[in-house]
This record gives structure tokens, C-alpha cells and sequence, in this order.
């Protein structure tokens, strides 16, 4: 199975899915690298480029939804979040608007672009908004299923993909529910959290522990809103504390949102692995990755120190 | 139009501005100035030019109109409720807590409004959206939008202006209504927005320039914007804020401030007093 990356699988998805009249796929002069253009050369009518003018796309968006498109608009994830956060939020969050953004190249994985296209806080802007649905999925498999599931979703969906290339994780043949965590594997001395690209990370931070005669569970929450909330109290119960690994800055991402579920319900040590409150550089993607401490050895690291807390 | 028909659209516009008044008097807050330089345009297009039906106001092939200025919802209120889309004495209940009627429009919550509006270029840009909706679908409805000058400082407008030029959004028509006046004074000393017409003619739009209060250049106007091809349409309408009351025109400090009681009782007597010279006129005819 060939590595491919959830950006690529997002341009195929849509252009899979796209034979449905009602949807309508905005880009701002990034369509090739969004890949975007994979649904422009089979639907081209129904594709527009909005040129480098990311506010007025949201907006765009919000007007053609009004009229009864489902509209994915699309851009890097920094300005996608970032840059029109308000009109996401005024135009299409506060009316409700079917509008689904395919935000890619979040996180440092980008990579020598550096720090002005690298987006470490928009699953915090995103999900911190009334209405708007978040999901991070982890390889082409699940990507997939996150666009079929924004389609078929009444409302606005942020869908976060990566530039890399990232292993395929799931069988093609996976049932995945919209807002519902993946147990990938079973454990009992500590839950690592994950999603989009530290999913492989975790996996391996877990055979790590297990050389150490430690039983971690790791789970994907691909959905970071509405969060399934009963998979992680049920880690919380089962195993004692828990990691969280995210592309992401550690304030306000997925850490922060295990947290709030876990110090509400059943409060365990949570410790974080994310960005931790500083701008990307400019660099290699996997030596970027590293030198950020988003490794499988820093995941299982951070567990130990979770275990050593109770 | 002829003279009677001119008479019979002022009438209207003044009672909107009757509205107008009361509704923000009784809400202690609000925006008449703007709400009432655009009150004549407001008028003419729910009057004499859009095809809505108050009884379906979802109608897929309906015209819309965003008020891009968000802020002046107590026209586009009183407009609605004069045109039938919810009764008239709800007016007064603008901004409060359990009201349908809130400070800035809310699709949700009003039966007749087309768009969520208030944070300013927004609207023009959803109307974009709108507009490349109906020529995808090959449907002829049009798109009206209300926006403010100093609205005009905001970049998200240039960015849709482009778009709409390059899209070719001809069914697009839209109004600046051109008071100039702000919050903190007059345009051209808080951030000068000139040449307005000259900006949107460079950006590739078809621009007409009118007397907002004028019905036949408002008439004439929107005509012309309906026969022209291939551009979107921008008709800038030189205005007066507060217009129809005298101690609010051309005032930059009636912008969002509502009238007292008192103040509101002198108005609606002057607005009173126009209605009974229509009246006059009418029977010269």
C-alpha cells in the first residue's frame, strides 16, 4: 500500500462524490495543491477560483449555500482558519450555511514554506465556533469518509488535511461514524489520543511501551466536534491518564478538548504532545517534526510521565 | 411611473420612516440616520421592482436583497413589515430580548430577510455567492444589495467587486448609498473612500449615478441595470442621512443613536406633515 496524502484523498472524494448537482467546489489559486483540480476536470462548471482573496470565497460560499448548494471551499489551512476566520464565522457558523472548508497543508508538515503557511491554532479557531464540525482524519481512508460524511452533514464541517504522504492506517472496507472515536488498540496502563497525522506516531509510541511491558490504548478521535466523549471517560475509567498527540498547537486543540471532557467527568492526568506555543521554521517536514518533539519516542515518553503521576 | 404612482411610493417610504423612528425610539437604540437616507431605495425595490411573495418568502426563484449595512435593519424591518412579511406593530419590539426583529439581520429569526448581515462587506460578498448561484442554475432571479460609503473602506469589498466583474454577475445590482457620513464624521476626513463611482467603473462594473431620493432616476436606474449585459451593476445614490427629518439630516451623530420620546414625537409630526402635502398634491392632479 503506497503512502498517499489526506489532501490527495480529499481532491479524489470529492470528485468521487461530485456527480451530486448540489455541490459546488470553491478555490482560492491553490487548486493544485489542494487538489481541487481533481474535481475541476470533471466538473468544470461547477469549480470556481477565487483567486487569492480567501474572505470573499467564505463568503461566496455562504451566498451559493444559501441558495441550496453544498459548497467546500477550499484553501491552506492557515488562511482557510486563519486569515477569513470571521467571515466563517458571520456568514456561514452564525446562519448555518451548508459550507464544508477543505482546509490542507496544516500543521509544520508543511514544511520549508515555514511559519507563515504553517496553521498550528485553527482546530482551536475552528472548533471554537457555534454549529462549525471538526475532523482530522489520519490517512486516505478516512479522509474519504470525511468528506462523504461533510456532505451528508447539515451544516458547516472544517475537514483538516496534511501535505505528507502518511501510510493507509484503516481497511478500505472500515465503518466509521461521524463523531464516534476509533479504538485502534486495546490497553489498560495508558490511553494515547490522537488524530490526523500523529495517528501512525501513536501507533508506534504504543510498541514502544510494550517493549517495556506497558499496555497502551490508542485511539483516533477523527472528530474533534462534536467529540465522542463517552470513548474517552471510558480510557479515563479503564486506564488511569492519558497522552494526547496532535500537529497542533497544545493550547486549545485536541488536548485541550480531552481535557475538558476528562476534568468534567473523570479527572486524569492528561499530558500533551503538540506544538508547544511557538511558530513553525522553515525545514525538512520530518526533521521539522522532530525537532518540534512530535515523535512516536515522545508520545511514549510523555506516557510514562502520565503513568509516574498517579 | 406616472405622478400617482411617485405619490403612492412616497407615502410608503414615509410611513417606513414613521417606522423607522418608533421602532428605535422604543428600543433605545439603533440606527436611523442610515436607515433613513436608504428608506427611499428600500421603497422603490420591494414596491415597484423585486418579485418576493410575503406568503413564500423561501421561494427559490424569488429576488433577493441583502442589507450589506447591516446595521440599518430598522429599515429593512419596516420595509418587510409595510410589504406584508410580518405584521407592523412587531416593529417596536427592534433589539428585544425575545424578539424576532434583532439589532443586525438574522435569516434565522426574520421571515422575508435574505442574509445574515452587520459585519460591513460581508453582504456584497454572500451576494456574490448568490448571484453566481442563479447563473449556474440558469435562473433569472436578481440580486439587490444595500451598502453603506463607509462600508466602501472595508478590502472585502474590493475582493468581491473583482469577483463579481470577473464572473461576469450582470444580475447583480447594487447601491451605495452615498450619505457622506460615518461614526466618528464625514467620510472623506476618517478614511476618504473617493471616487466611489470612478473605483467601481476601474473594477469593471457598470456605474450609474443617481439622487437616492429621486424615484425616476431610481426608476431610470434600475432599467438600465436590468437591460446592461455582462457587468455587475453599481448605482451610487447621493443621499441625505436622516433624511425626512429635519434635526437628523446630514448629521454624523444620528448615525447609531436613537431618538427620545420627545425627539421621536417631532419627527414623526414633520413625517406627518409631508404625508398631509402628499396629500395636497395628490388632489392638484
Amino acid at each position: 500500500m503506497a503512502n498517499i496524502a489526506t489532501r490527495q484523498a480529499y481532491g479524489e472524494a470529492l470528485a468521487e462524490f461530485g456527480a451530486d448537482e448540489r455541490i459546488v467546489v470553491l478555490d482560492a489559486d491553490l487548486s493544485k495543491s489542494t487538489k481541487t483540480d481533481v474535481f475541476q476536470k470533471k466538473y468544470p462548471n461547477r469549480h470556481f477560483n477565487m483567486g487569492i482573496a480567501e474572505a470573499n470565497m467564505m463568503c461566496t460560499a455562504a451566498g451559493l449555500a444559501s441558495c441550496g448548494k453544498i459548497v467546500f471551499a477550499s484553501s491552506f489551512a492557515i488562511f482557510a482558519a486563519g486569515r477569513a476566520f470571521e467571515m466563517v464565522r458571520n456568514s456561514i457558523c452564525y446562519p448555518n450555511f451548508n459550507v464544508k472548508i477543505g482546509a490542507t497543508h496544516a500543521g509544520i508538515s508543511v514544511g520549508e514554506d515555514g511559519a507563515s503557511h504553517q496553521a498550528i491554532e485553527d482546530i482551536a479557531l475552528m472548533r471554537s465556533l457555534p454549529n462549525m464540525s471538526v475532523i482530522s482524519p489520519c490517512d486516505a481512508v478516512s479522509s474519504r469518509f470525511a468528506v462523504k460524511a461533510a456532505i451528508e452533514h447539515e451544516g458547516p464541517v472544517y475537514l483538516r488535511f496534511g501535505r505528507l504522504a502518511v501510510p493507509q492506517i484503516y481497511d478500505e472496507n472500515t465503518e466509521f461514524e461521524f463523531g464516534k472515536g476509533v479504538l485502534l488498540r486495546d490497553g489498560s496502563d495508558v490511553t494515547i489520543i490522537a488524530n490526523g497525522l500523529m495517528v501512525q506516531y501513536a501507533l508506534e509510541a504504543a510498541k514502544i511501551l510494550q517493549e517495556q511491558d506497558i499496555s497502551a490504548r490508542v485511539i483516533d478521535i477523527h472528530t474533534i466536534k462534536p467529540i465522542d466523549r463517552d470513548i474517552i471517560i471510558k480510557a479515563a475509567k479503564e486506564t488511569g491518564c492519558i497522552v494526547t498527540a496532535e500537529e497542533h498547537s497544545v493550547i486549545g486543540g485536541l488536548g485541550s478538548a480531552v481535557a475538558e471532557v476528562v476534568c468534567s467527568e473523570y479527572p486524569v492526568p492528561v499530558k500533551m504532545v503538540g506544538i508547544q506555543d511557538q511558530f513553525g521554521k522553515s525545514g525538512n517536514p520530518y526533521e521539522l517534526l522532530k525537532l518540534y518533539g512530535l515523535t512516536a519516542e515522545n508520545i511514549a515518553a510523555k506516557a510514562i510521565e502520565a503513568m509516574q503521576m498517579l | 411611473m406616472d405622478k400617482k404612482e411617485i405619490l403612492h411610493l412616497k407615502r410608503i417610504a414615509t410611513n417606513i420612516r414613521k417606522n423607522i423612528l418608533r421602532a428605535t425610539c422604543a428600543a433605545g437604540s439603533g440606527h436611523p440616520g442610515g436607515s433613513l437616507s436608504i428608506a427611499d431605495i428600500m421603497t422603490y425595490l420591494y414596491f415597484r421592482e423585486m418579485n418576493v411573495d410575503p406568503s413564500d418568502p423561501k421561494n427559490p426563484d424569488r429576488d433577493r436583497f441583502v442589507m450589506s449595512k447591516g446595521h440599518c435593519a430598522p429599515v429593512l424591518y419596516a420595509t418587510l413589515a409595510e410589504r406584508g412579511f410580518f405584521p407592523k406593530e412587531d416593529l417596536t419590539t427592534l433589539r428585544k430580548t425575545s424578539s424576532y426583529l434583532e439589532g443586525h439581520p438574522n435569516m434565522k429569526s426574520t421571515p422575508g430577510v435574505d442574509m445574515s448581515t452587520g459585519s460591513l462587506a460581508q453582504g456584497l460578498s454572500t451576494a456574490v455567492g448568490m448571484a453566481l448561484a442563479a447563473k449556474l442554475d440558469g435562473k433569472g432571479y436578481r440580486v439587490f444589495v444595500g451598502m453603506g460609503d463607509g462600508e466602501l473602506e472595508e478590502g472585502l469589498v474590493w475582493e468581491a467587486a473583482m469577483a463579481a466583474a470577473h464572473y461576469k454577475l450582470d444580475n447583480l445590482i447594487c447601491f451605495v448609498d452615498y450619505n457622506g457620513l460615518q461614526i466618528d464624521g464625514k467620510i472623506t476626513d476618517v478614511m476618504n473612500p473617493e471616487p466611489i463611482a470612478d473605483k467601481f467603473v476601474a473594477f469593471g462594473w457598470y456605474v450609474q449615478s443617481i439622487d437616492a431620493h429621486d424615484y425616476n432616476q431610481i426608476e431610470q436606474a434600475v432599467e438600465n441595470a436590468k437591460k446592461q449585459k455582462g457587468k455587475p451593476n453599481m448605482i451610487v445614490a447621493h443621499s441625505t442621512k436622516g433624511k425626512g427629518v429635519s434635526f437628523m439630516e446630514n448629521q454624523a451623530g444620528w448615525h447609531g443613536v436613537a431618538p427620545k420620546p420627545e425627539e421621536c414625537e417631532k419627527g414623526l409630526a414633520e413625517l406627518d406633515a409631508y404625508l398631509a402635502s402628499l396629500d395636497l398634491e395628490e388632489q392638484s392632479l
